[in-house]
């Protein structure tokens, strides 16, 4: 018997795989998809991360529901916290939903494919390296998928630009409008001062090939954490103008922007509430 | 008469496992002509069989003995076979002869042989990699430079020359009785080599769904080049776990420690050169195969595992 079959025979209720099971995914006879995502890692890693988001970040959604049941969506959101915390919560939330749950595709940064076991394990959990490719081909298949278009200008900033949106890429949106994908904005409020970094060390970054060496907390605080989702927004119109795709970039970000806006005003503290 | 009307076919590399399946599935059809460049392969009468290298001069003689309608190209030299001067006189010096030659003695139809290996796996590849995307393997290893460039020859023929109505295909790992690739090779024994933390996603396809692939490609004749891979995937630890073996870990950082080590191992099973295919994904895209041909693998990688896992018990008994 593998680890993995005892692992989930050991973390994974009847309830949990009922839920995971409803969700229709193209995989193979052994579990998985072209991309290495694996239904039994996808349903261990929740069990395992269940705690964390209920009892540790206490997790609150609003507006989940904007959220497709089906076919192909892009979710954009901001991005912080060192770690990419926010990426599996958001997939946790959508995976765990009682109405049309659905297994999300996390875009990774290109460094982590590189680490060992961390590559394979994020997925196996339905992460994939943000490659645009990759993006078009698992919305070609129907597939939700989650882009931070920030970066790693976002998840790396220094805790100081807490709560400020950095220069978002454009290509997310020619992704949307040259696919016909509705974008789902989502505002995260909470990540940012789960490891807040009081300075960015680029030479050992460099050094150790990592996008950016923070000093910070060995472990995430446990900030209360929400989760904004908005309206889903189509957009259509000349993908061969970047001024007209930038502008459209821009109303994202603006929306973004509200509903973390709206995320700030309703918590009440960083640790409770 | 009947038998004169069929088309005349060569088919290099004919001593191979895969080249013999063709051989079966296409005799009743065609008529065959049969070349090995590594040793003389003993056939029924009616099918002519030689053995010369494909850069010989004597290579030329069975074109102009036999009128040929078409070639299947499957004879080359593996990666692991003589070293890389050889592999690229053989594999694209040779290729490029039999290419002149087609189009000296009109032959009407060439389907080629090539393999996933020319995307090259790289941490950064995406899925699944269809037909378009960048060859990278030779930035990887100068060893499957041949590979690489014998692509770039048959493409240049493709394009230059479309009265030959190319075909290349770039199968996955080809697994089943008889074969005896690297991965084959690998699968057989009771030890695999697995590098620590790296797993990556593999695709594999039995020798009899391939060699059905090539001679629906030959006989639909829609010249391009086409992936060729069923709709599974799997981990390469679970499919080593799945034909029985043992996991042997390898370190894998520093990213040199790995094909260093490898040394240790027969070259034929694990070549170092071929470390990063244990490491990183090279998963490709078949659609185009499909709708092109209508044709779908029909061994379940089950089916393609079992094979291995059998052997291995036979052995322990």
């Amino acid at each position: 018997m593998s680890i993995r079959s005892i692992l989930k025979k050991l973390v994974v209720s009847a309830e949990l795989e009922e839920q995971v099971n409803e969700i229709k995914k193209p995989v193979g006879v052994y579990g998985y998809d072209p991309w290495g995502y694996n239904t039994d890692s996808f349903m261990i890693g929740l069990s395992l991360f269940k705690k964390i988001y209920e009892n540790y970040f206490r997790v609150e959604t609003h507006g989940l529901k904007n959220v497709p049941k089906t076919g192909r969506a892009l979710v954009i959101g901001n991005h912080s916290g060192q770690l990419p915390m926010d990426g599996v919560l958001i997939g946790y939330a959508i995976a765990t939903r009682k109405e049309g749950p659905r297994a999300g595709r996390a875009m990774a940064e290109r460094f982590f494919p590189t680490v060992p076991f961390i590559g394979n394990l994020i997925n196996q959990v339905g992460g994939v390296i943000g490659d645009p490719v990759n993006c078009i081909k698992m919305l070609e298949n129907e597939e939700l998928v989650i882009v931070f278009p920030e970066g790693i200008r976002g998840s790396g900033k220094l805790f100081k630009k807490r709560y400020q949106l950095q220069r978002f890429g454009n290509g997310f949106m020619h992704i949307a409008m040259t696919s016909k994908t509705p974008i789902i904005p989502v505002g995260v409020v909470g990540c940012e001062e789960t490891m807040p970094s009081l300075a960015d060390i680029k030479p050992l970054a460099k050094l150790l090939g990592i996008p950016y060496a923070p000093v910070t907390i060995p472990i995430p605080l446990p900030a209360k954490v929400s989760l904004n989702f908005g309206k889903p927004m189509m957009f259509e119109g000349d993908i061969d103008n970047e001024e007209s795709v930038t502008e459209k970039v821009e109303q994202v970000k603006t929306e973004i922007r509200r509903l973390i806006d709206g995320g700030l005003l309703r918590r009440k503290g960083v640790f409770y509430g | 008469m009947a038998k004169a009307t069929k088309p005349k076919v060569l088919i290099t590399g004919a001593r191979g496992a895969l080249a013999q399946q063709v051989i079966t599935r296409m005799r009743s059809h065609y008529r065959l002509v049969i070349v090995d460049f590594r040793r003389r392969v003993i056939m029924d009468d009616d099918i002519p069989s030689y053995f010369v290298h494909i850069t010989k001069r004597g290579f030329e003689d069975i074109f102009r003995d036999h009128q040929l309608d078409g070639v299947i190209h499957l004879g080359r030299m593996e990666t692991d076979e003589s070293n890389r001067f050889s592999r690229y006189n053989a594999n694209v010096l040779g290729t490029q002869k039999l290419l002149d030659l087609c189009i000296k003695y009109h032959v009407g139809q060439v389907l080629i042989m090539s393999t996933y290996f020319v995307y090259g796996a790289n941490a950064y590849n995406p899925a699944p990699l269809d037909e378009n995307s960048p060859l990278k393997a030779s930035e990887l290893t100068k060893n499957l430079v041949d590979s690489v460039e014998l692509e770039n020859l048959s493409q240049l023929y493709l394009w230059k020359h479309p009265e030959l109505n190319i075909t290349i295909l770039r199968p996955c790992n080809i697994l089943g009785p008889g074969v005896r690739n690297n991965m084959s090779l690998l699968l057989s024994q009771k030890t695999a080599p697995v590098l620590v933390g790296f797993s990556p996603m593999m695709q594999f396809i039995h020798i009899g769904d391939m060699s059905e692939a090539i001679v629906t490609a030959y006989k639909k004749n829609n010249p391009g080049i086409y992936n060729v891979a069923p709709d599974d995937w799997v981990a390469y630890q679970d499919a080593v776990v799945s034909c029985g073996c043992r996991r042997l870990p390898i370190p894998s950082i520093p990213p040199a420690l790995p094909r260093t080590l490898s040394l240790l191992f027969d070259q034929k099973k694990f070549p170092s050169y071929l470390v990063n295919y244990f490491k990183y994904p090279a998963v490709i895209d078949s659609n185009l195969f499909t709708k092109t041909f209508n044709f779908k693998p029909t061994r379940s990688l089950e089916y393609i595992f079992s094979h291995y896992k059998r052997k291995k018990t036979k052995h322990s008994q």
